[in-house]
């Protein structure tokens, strides 16, 4: 058993798992279910969390690495006004069709948005560029932050 | 109208922008048990022995089930109609192997870890056959994928490895050969394709309270799931609830009925917990992909350029199972010749058994392959015959008024229904959509460099729901706040469908839509309908909308005149209103029902179904640029613009149409099962397999031009699938415009576009 301790979603925790644990299992396991799987090898991006304030895909984390890190899931951070105003957004654009893309895709852009408050197309999809959606071709929520 | 037409926030949006846990695998099940399943590692062949023991023994393995725990009994995995015209060609598990993919035994334990570990402590003993990958070669084959099912009413030839066989003679072909000026002759093809939904495959299923069997599942086709599972585990409909919460896109792959059985088989056999989840790699040899399919057109001209035949000859590859064989085959003839209006028809499909994974539904079922075929075609023959490829489209369209005479020939499985173009927005489409891309400006122009670019075009349509088939309805009721419960059985997998049939229930009831709760899909709680495919929600489940609110709302004035001791009254906003200026509102008049003036629930149900399946069109345009050194293609530009009559949520509609876009361009450029020459799929990820990303995309510009279909819930046609057809054409005709090199047979490669140019 490896243990680390982090914090998440601003609770500092110590936990002890197997080796090889992955972040994505692990927050599942907690009920954090904004994080998705989709793939397993990092090209969808449904299971991303900020890891100090960085977009990262929790199936390509283990547990083990995150000694004193610090761990953001939507959970988390949706009564944060910057995480709040990309919702509306999306809402207001139609940026979410299935909505299972949507959570990892806001993280991206949260990450985003924290360095560079008024970024252009090319670093919008630049941002998000991990973030695969089958349903929308991208064009509503890139617009939606374009607005 | 006041909310018909305009882009409502999603009803659902609130709770998928937070994260909230709304999809299958968001609950947490005390007890449960993990399922994985081991596939065949051969392409063909007999099971002599799988050897489960050393498997069994480790710790938290509680069962293996093998072909031998299950009855044969044959069916279809595909989830439509009743009877499916699909053939019954599917066991739960198979003591024969048909493609490396194929389940061989479930694996049940304690935990996924576990699951895992047992997969691998088992071996299996085969007695390998002969397989066929080519589906060019199945046609009367020494080897025989189905010998078992010969009696299969549904199964054209077992013994030829024929699954289904399609016909149709429209006047005379041979006659109109003849007299024809222009003959053109053509093949076509296009390749295996997969959905590539971001949720994967996932069921929970348990035993309830009261021991009946609850299935949890991502499904497009809850009710279809409950019925096709109660007949495989033989155990009553009347004990089984499916339920569909959200789900993470479908686009037709969910329209099957994929592990639901394996995992209530598990339920019911243990009595505790169980789920399923794929992995993507499962997704991508075990689940669903697209028809491929090989098209030869033989088409002629009479000398105004009028179409005076069409000889259509399909060869489709359906895989090692039927399922959807039949249908999507039939959808490919039936839309691609309901766009022209060609005097005389020959049609002959075949679709072939392969050892190779199995296709199914995909958003267009068969569209988007008979379009890449039909205006590949058209502007091959426009190019040869140097018309203009626009005006050449625009002289053989069906016009209003016009009867199409294939859709009453060759309906779903069955004969299809009379049928007269009520609507037709295809030549503003075409002529808007040359303006958006500047056609006329910017196309044929004289170019020297490296880097070509080329323009080209699509002419395109679908259907809306299947005609005689398709059935939805509708429960509402009223609450004392004036709000309204609508509950439905139509299914939304990420459309968006719960908010458009709220959007028409609102503009009946004349309230906004806040007020109508969606509670859709749960086969104990909501009546019954079909499923979402066949672009059939927004005109047959919104016509079972429109019809239950219309309904209700006649209902409540009646309960208002009744309370109000009245003859004459009217309802507008919401409120009941007579001319002498007295008035009740919505929540008076509910209240007071409930718990004081002629008591009683204020509720109405309805159901749809329509003999009429108005087609959608859609011109798209594309631009490109190719490398001629390279042989790389760039789309630069996509112009979709759309007829799908009265819009009910543009901004949905739109997203719709942005959606459909890149999966078509990933058929034409990127996207294509590789098998090796075992028949193994060699790209099962997303690193291999390549799906367009953010930073993929070109400039799309979408638009709708306006049609009033009287058929459908205020004026609406279907416009999901409708969207997908356009694009890959375009692509090919765009390539050729550039550099010209025709590609026939998907997808587009740098190598072939080099040896397109004789460079290679």
């Amino acid at each position: 058993m490896t243990e680390v301790t982090f914090t998440l979603n601003g609770k500092i925790i110590a936990v002890k798992c197997a080796p090889g644990t992955t972040l994505l299992e692990y927050l599942r396991q907690l009920e954090m279910y904004s994080v998705k799987y989709g793939c397993d090898d990092g090209t969808c991006g449904a299971c991303t969390v900020l890891i100090d304030g960085k977009a990262q895909n929790a199936c390509l984390t283990m547990v083990g690495t995150l000694q004193g890190k610090t761990i953001d899931t939507l959970e988390g951070l949706n009564e944060q006004k910057l995480v709040k105003s990309i919702q509306e957004r999306f809402l207001t654009e139609g940026a979410i069709q299935c909505g299972y893309c949507t959570p990892g895709m806001t993280l991206s852009l949260t990450a985003l948005l924290r360095e560079n408050e008024e970024p252009s197309e090319v670093e919008i999809r630049d941002a998000i560029s991990g973030n695969y959606c089958r349903c929308t071709g991208y064009v509503k929520p890139v617009k939606a932050m374009l607005k | 109208m006041k909310i018909v037409g305009k882009s409502t926030n999603r009803v659902d949006g609130n709770a998928l922008a937070k994260g909230k846990p709304v999809f299958a695998d968001d609950i947490r099940l005390s007890d449960v048990l993990h399922i994985k399943i081991l596939y065949s590692t051969i392409p063909h062949g007999r099971i002599i022995h799988i050897h489960t023991e050393k498997a069994l023994a480790i710790s938290g393995v509680v069962t293996i089930l093998t072909h031998k725990d299950f009855p044969p009994h044959f069916y279809t995995t595909a989830g439509q109609g009743y009877p499916e015209p699909s053939p019954r060609d599917a066991l739960v598990l198979n003591p024969t192997v048909r493609f490396v993919g194929d389940k061989v035994a479930i694996v049940v334990a304690e935990s996924l870890e576990i699951a895992k570990q047992a997969l691998k402590s088992i071996t299996v003993e085969y007695e390998e056959y002969p397989a066929i990958f080519d589906p060019e070669v199945s046609i009367d084959n020494a080897v025989v994928l189905h010998p078992e099912i010969s009696d299969d009413p549904f199964l054209f030839d077992s013994k030829r490895n024929i699954a289904a066989r399609i016909t149709a003679d429209v006047g005379d072909v041979k006659v109109a050969e003849c007299e024809s000026h222009h003959v053109f002759e053509r093949e076509y093809s296009t390749p295996y394709v997969q959905h590539a939904h971001v949720e994967p495959h996932i069921t929970l299923t348990w035993m309830d309270e009261n021991n009946r069997l609850v299935i949890r599942t991502a499904t497009q086709v809850p009710f279809h799931v409950r019925r096709i599972v109660a007949e495989v585990l033989d155990f009553p409909i009347s004990r089984i609830r499916v339920i569909k919460p959200r789900i993470g896109g479908g686009f037709g792959a969910k329209q099957e009925i994929l592990n639901e059985e394996i995992c209530a088989a598990v339920s019911l056999k243990t009595g505790r917990p169980a789920r399923i989840e794929l992995t993507r790699k499962e997704e991508f040899i075990a689940s669903r992909s697209r028809h491929p399919q090989r098209i030869r057109i033989k088409m002629g001209l009479d000398e105004q350029y009028k179409i005076r035949f069409i000889d259509l000859n399909i060869l489709e590859n359906c895989g090692a199972y039927g399922p959807h064989a039949l249908t999507v085959m039939s959808v490919t003839s039936q839309k691609t010749l309901s766009l022209y209006n060609i005097p005389n028809i020959r049609l002959h499909g075949d679709a072939v058994y392969t050892n190779l994974p199995i296709a199914g539904a995909y958003r267009g079922y068969g569209a988007p392959q008979g379009f890449f075929a039909l205006e590949s075609m058209m502007d091959e023959i426009a190019d040869e015959l140097n018309i203009d490829p626009i005006e050449f489209r625009l002289n053989n369209i069906f016009r209003i008024g016009d009867e199409i005479p294939i859709a009453e020939i060759l309906g779903e499985g069955r004969e299809g229904f009379k049928t007269v173009l009520n609507t037709t927005g295809i030549e503003e489409c075409l002529q808007r959509g040359r303006i958006l891309i500047g056609w006329d400006h910017h196309r044929g122009k004289k170019q020297t460099g490296v880097i070509r670019t080329g323009y080209g075009l699509a002419a395109v349509c679908q259907g809306s729901g299947i005609p005689g088939i398709d059935m939805a309805s509708a429960f509402i009721k009223m609450n004392e706040d004036g709000s309204f419960n609508l509950q439905v059985g139509a299914t939304d997998l990420g459309t968006g469908s719960d908010t458009s049939l709220a959007q028409i229930a609102a503009e009946v009831l004349e309230v906004p839509v806040e007020k109508i709760i969606v509670y859709s899909s749960d086969t104990d709680m909501t009546p019954f309908d079909t499923g979402a495919y066949a672009s059939s929600t927004t005109f047959i489940s919104g016509g079972a909308v429109k019809k239950a609110a219309e309904l209700l709302k006649f209902r409540i004035l009646e309960q208002g005149k009744r309370i109000l001791q009245v003859d004459d009254a009217d309802i507008s906003d919401g409120i009941v209103k007579t001319s002498s200026g007295e008035s009740l509102t919505y929540s008076d008049i509910c209240t007071r029902s409930f718990y004081t003036d002629h008591q009683q629930q204020l509720m109405a149900t309805a159901s749809h179904t329509s003999f009429d399946s108005p087609p959608p069109f859609n011109a798209t345009f594309v631009k490109v640029s190719v490398n001629t050194d390279t042989g790389e293609v760039k789309v630069l530009t996509v112009v979709s613009v759309t007829d799908a009559g009265q819009i009910i949520n543009p901004s949905m509609a739109e997203g719709q149409v942005e959606g459909a876009i890149p999966q078509s361009l990933g058929m034409a450029l990127s996207e294509f099962m590789i098998f090796d020459d075992h028949g193994r799929t060699v790209n099962t990820d997303f690193l291999n397999y390549h799906v367009y990303y953010p930073i993929d995309m070109p400039e799309i510009i979408s638009e709708f031009v306006h049609t009033d279909e009287p058929t459908g819930p205020f004026g609406a046609k279907a416009v999901a699938e409708i969207p997908i057809n356009g694009p890959a054409p375009a692509v090919v005709n765009a390539i050729y415009n550039a550099c010209g090199v025709r590609i026939r047979h998907l997808p587009v490669t740098p190598e072939k576009i080099i040896r397109g140019l004789g460079k290679l």
